[in-house]
């Protein structure tokens, strides 16, 4: 493909811009991962681990559940991605471009703005033995006038996070398969197979998903990544006796005895195994899968059960968007009850004191998670577009290392966050609001480019070209073409930049020492607090602030263009 | 909070990034009263305490609004879930060799995590707490464990800030006879599957249960108050882990679920999901029936034998940045006016350290002021407190109750 300018056009400056994305997020990454991997084999001398050994490996086997919140941990990882994956899939598949997809698929798209933590107390609200659901049925239907002694949440078995972990991944992979879908040609070829005679769940198995999936491969990595090493989630809705790996390891990393860290290291890497073995495992069953679907697709049957599983996909996302959507709402009543006593439905009564007491301290918090979310998605925005745009004049073909930007998505935050605190302290860095910006932006950026990549690539250059045989420098060309012709998928990089951000916990509380609150750190930090009322009101604000950015990437784009059409910049 | 400067704060902290925060070492002289007063002003003490609780946050709040109209220091209450996180931090901070300007001016803090900053060397060296001009109203007499924290001497090292003591609570509406004591606890849990529970260890309040079980049912209680023997162990506190033994299978949840605080344990009894609660504050439930959180039924009570207490204390780390103020800020917490207001139930419900008798008129009468919660017992009812066993006991028992029901 002719480009609009040959290479050494490009002005060194830009040139810095993949170094600088490179460093950002690779940096942090592989750092904190050196920052575990000495002392876990005894090499920190600031505490004076001086020789390499095996003791924290020895210690930590000896851990009283270790190896079982190892399991639980791959276990929960693992099975709710398959959930959301399958369900999504089917759903997909069996609805595709109906009235019912459109539906469900507006009602589920706002709940990608849901933080993972808001998402999980949600859920606990729902369908605890004391919660929305069973104060709804109880006593008229099931004769209960106290809540049945039932585990529900936090089983040993870890079923309610795998269950939550699932329901709150659904709207992401949905998202992303549709994007997918969009660029691939799906549409046409199921017109192919169903005129072939095959169902449209088998032919969109057999067809349409084998070109479509390794478009969505990344992104469920990194819900395998995400699932296999939450702690906010998993603080709320997992096992306790003993809890998932990566609870534990938080545990370990904040003991009181310094030696402990030794063990607390070692741990982070087994969670790197985990977390590996969790991705290896998926490999293995997408061959397993690809060898069935291959066999399957010589026999030529046209049809598998294809509206049992429809009906199962439109289940299961429904029941996803449905429990996380009714979490919000029993979140919305709470916070507003005075008292609500068991079994009642509803509050017996209401009040927005809650509300005006938290006011002051919750203004102050959404101005410092707002303000936190706006720097890192305006930086992540400039060295990503910065990088494209770099790459483009380059005249290559995405962007450079783009396997290292994707590190932070697919390496446990809990892995190397540690690490990189252990660095952070040695280098004298004071916790506080810059090393919480870094940190946000390790996770911010890859989103960011995750969202802009494709669209980038999408935009038709022969606009750029037209520009350049007209005079137009490449810098005018990204100005006045490139970047407002990109403005919506750039406003909605930007707010799923910004969603990332106030989402982030464990980052926000390790870089940020304990002093930076955003509504994440204190709707967790509330999570094992007594006044649901409190917690229900800092769930709901991370939910808003969000979903509000949702809502400006949506109304923005269209401004902008009004605006040039008014000043006649671009017609 | 400072409200609108977060986005300043955050481009002002963008510029310190690369040279990190220099912190200067303070004289910090508290027999120097007014010289500690002119040192300590304009400075920003990183009061770091546990935030579980909104009344307790509120009364920090004020504290700060005080002390910033007062005495010209600002407060940042860092709101913390576990002390022990704290701890860590200043132990990587001297790991990391930053003698001066650390992250923690001041923290909330007692028993073993006491200890072992004592043990470790991570607390202000010179004694601080008892030159303070409040500290001789401090009930010293009355009050032991205001020098003697969980047996270890605190010999100035951190200031006398509220006392606690082991308190539980039930619905005088639903169980008119709570249990009363280890005893009747068990028997209570056979009759009634799945009514009781309490916070896993090592959450402090879970541990305390524990401890206020070991106090009854080990044959002689004298032997916690030595450090533990390893020898001995075992043969001691069998009769602990038989009566858990026992207890578990009848537990809420079958002891497979357990509550992380104590928080969450007051809202499983908001929930009615269980049947008693507990906590280290004898207003807790006060203060949650204020709040409608609780039914009004609610009452509070101790066990027939005396339940375990306490006193919490607020110190300064060895590397603190702002020392001055936070000797400032602790002296204004031991304050009659500040104990006054912290003890009223419609504030927070705290007792006080002081011995009230011997205050001035005007200061006793703001004690007699304040209104006790319809739910706390009163000073003649919660009787003598039992002593906390060596804070060696405590880390034993945690790892041994971790083994056998914290880990299936």
């Amino acid at each position: 493909m002719a480009r609009a300018e040959p290479a050494a056009a490009g002005s060194p400056a830009l040139g810095l811009f993949p170094v600088a994305l490179i460093a950002l997020l690779a940096a942090p990454v592989l750092a904190g991962l050196a920052g575990v991997a000495l002392p876990a084999f005894g090499w920190l001398p600031a505490l004076g681990g001086e020789r390499l050994s095996l003791g924290a490996f020895a210690a930590l086997a000896e851990r009283p559940g270790i190896a079982r919140s190892a399991l639980l941990s791959l276990w929960t990882g693992l099975g709710s991605a398959l959930l959301a994956f399958v369900a999504t899939v089917l759903f997909v598949a069996g609805f595709a471009g109906t009235r019912t997809f459109s539906v469900l698929r507006g009602l589920i798209s706002p709940l990608l703005s849901l933080p993972h933590a808001a998402a999980a107390i949600g859920l606990a609200f729902l369908v605890s033995p004391s919660g929305w659901l069973i104060r709804l049925a109880s006593p008229w239907a099931t004769g209960w006038t106290r809540p049945p002694d039932l585990l529900v949440i936090n089983d040993p078995a870890g079923t309610a996070l795998l269950l939550g972990l699932a329901a709150k991944e659904v709207p992401f992979l949905m998202l992303m398969t549709l994007a997918a879908l969009g660029r691939g040609g799906g549409a046409a070829t199921a017109m192919v197979t169903a005129s072939l005679g095959y169902g449209r769940v088998t032919g969109f198995l057999l067809a349409v998903l084998p070109r479509l999936y390794p478009q969505i491969r990344l992104p469920i990595f990194a819900v395998i990544a995400y699932a296999t090493s939450t702690v906010d989630m998993a603080l709320v809705l997992g096992p306790t006796t003993p809890p998932t790996l990566a609870v534990a390891l938080v545990r370990l990393a904040a003991d009181p005895d310094l030696a402990v860290r030794f063990e607390a290291s070692a741990a982070a890497l087994l969670q790197l195994g985990v977390t590996a073995s969790a991705l290896a495992i998926w490999m293995l069953g997408e061959r397993a899968a690809a060898m069935l679907a291959r066999r399957a697709a010589r026999r030529g049957r046209r049809d598998h059960f294809d509206n049992a599983l429809a009906a199962a996909g439109l289940a299961g996302t429904g029941l996803a968007a449905a429990a996380v959507g009714a979490g919000l709402v029993s979140l919305g009543l709470w916070s507003v009850a005075e008292q609500w006593r068991f079994p009642a439905g509803l509050p017996d009564s209401v009040s927005l004191e809650r509300w005006s007491a938290a006011l002051p301290e919750l203004v102050a918090t959404v101005g410092t998670t707002a303000a936190l979310a706006a720097a890192s998605t305006a930086i992540a925005l400039v060295l990503v577009l910065g990088s494209l745009e770099a790459a483009e004049r380059r005249g290559s073909k995405g962007l450079a290392g783009a396997g290292l930007i994707y590190l932070p998505l697919l390496v446990p935050q809990v892995a190397f966050l540690f690490g990189l605190q252990v660095l952070l302290l040695a280098a004298g860095v004071t916790p506080g609001l810059a090393p919480v910006l870094l940190a946000h932006l390790v996770f911010v950026v890859p989103y960011v480019a995750l969202s802009l990549e494709d669209p980038w690539q999408a935009f038709d250059r022969r606009y750029a070209r037209a520009a350049a045989a007209l005079g137009a420098s490449p810098a005018r060309i990204f100005w006045r073409i490139r970047l407002p012709l990109l403005a919506r998928p750039v406003a909605t990089a930007a707010a799923v930049g910004f969603a990332v951000s106030v989402g982030v916990y464990l980052p926000t509380l390790l870089a940020g020492g304990g002093r930076v609150v955003t509504l994440t750190t204190e709707a967790v930090a509330r999570a094992g607090g007594s006044d649901r009322r409190t917690l229900a009101i800092y769930a709901l604000a991370q939910t808003l602030l969000p979903f509000a950015g949702f809502v400006a990437a949506a109304l923005l784009p269209r401004l902008v263009h009004r605006g040039q059409r008014a000043a006649g910049g671009v017609r | 909070m400072p409200q609108i400067p977060a986005a300043v704060r955050l481009l002002a902290a963008a510029a310190c990034l690369t040279t990190g925060l220099a912190g200067s070492a303070s004289a910090a002289d508290p027999s120097d009263w007014p010289g500690l007063l002119a040192e300590a002003k304009g400075e920003t003490v990183y009061f770091h305490a546990w935030g579980g609780s909104e009344p307790i946050n509120d009364y920090l709040a004020w504290a700060a609004r005080e002390m910033a109209a007062r005495y010209g220091v600002t407060v940042e209450h860092v709101k913390v879930g576990d002390t022990a996180t704290v701890v860590q931090t200043v132990l990587a901070e001297k790991s990391a060799g930053r003698t001066t300007g650390g992250s923690v001016d001041l923290v909330w803090i007692n028993g073993e995590n006491f200890a072992a900053m004592k043990r470790q060397g991570l607390l202000r060296d010179a004694p601080w707490a008892d030159q303070l001009p409040n500290f001789r109203y401090v009930d010293t007499a009355g009050k032991p464990t205001t020098t003697l924290d969980f047996t270890i001497p605190v010999e100035g090292l951190e200031a006398p800030w509220g006392m606690a003591q082991l308190v539980f609570f039930h619905d005088s509406a639903t169980v008119a006879a709570p249990p009363k004591s280890a005893a009747a606890l068990l028997a209570y849990a056979e009759a009634n599957l799945g009514r009781l529970t309490y916070p896993q260890p090592p959450d402090f309040v879970g541990s305390t249960f524990l401890k206020q079980l070991a106090a009854e049912l080990v044959a002689d209680p004298a032997v916690l108050q030595q450090p533990v023997d390893d020898a001995s162990f075992d043969a001691v506190t069998a009769p602990l882990f038989s009566y858990l033994d026992a207890l578990t299978p009848h537990l809420w949840r079958q002891g497979k679920a357990y509550p992380q605080s104590s928080t969450a344990l007051m809202q499983l009894f908001a929930d009615d999901e269980i049947d008693l609660s507990f906590a280290f504050n004898p207003a807790a439930a006060s203060n949650a029936i204020a709040s409608g959180e609780l039914p009004e039924s609610v009452r509070g009570y101790v066990f027939d034998g005396g339940t375990i207490g306490n006193t919490h204390f607020v110190a300064v780390p060895f590397n603190a940045n702002a020392a001055a103020g936070a000797m400032v800020l602790a002296d204004f917490l031991m304050s009659p006016e500040a104990q006054a207001r912290k003890e009223d139930a419609a504030v927070w419900g705290d007792p006080t350290v002081l011995a009230v008798e011997a205050l001035p008129d005007a200061d006793k009468a703001r004690f007699a002021a304040a209104t006790r919660g319809v739910a706390t017992p009163s000073p003649a009812e919660l009787g003598r407190a039992l002593p906390e066993p060596h804070p060696s006991w405590m880390e034993r028992i945690e790892a041994a109750w971790t083994a056998r029901y914290g880990a299936s």
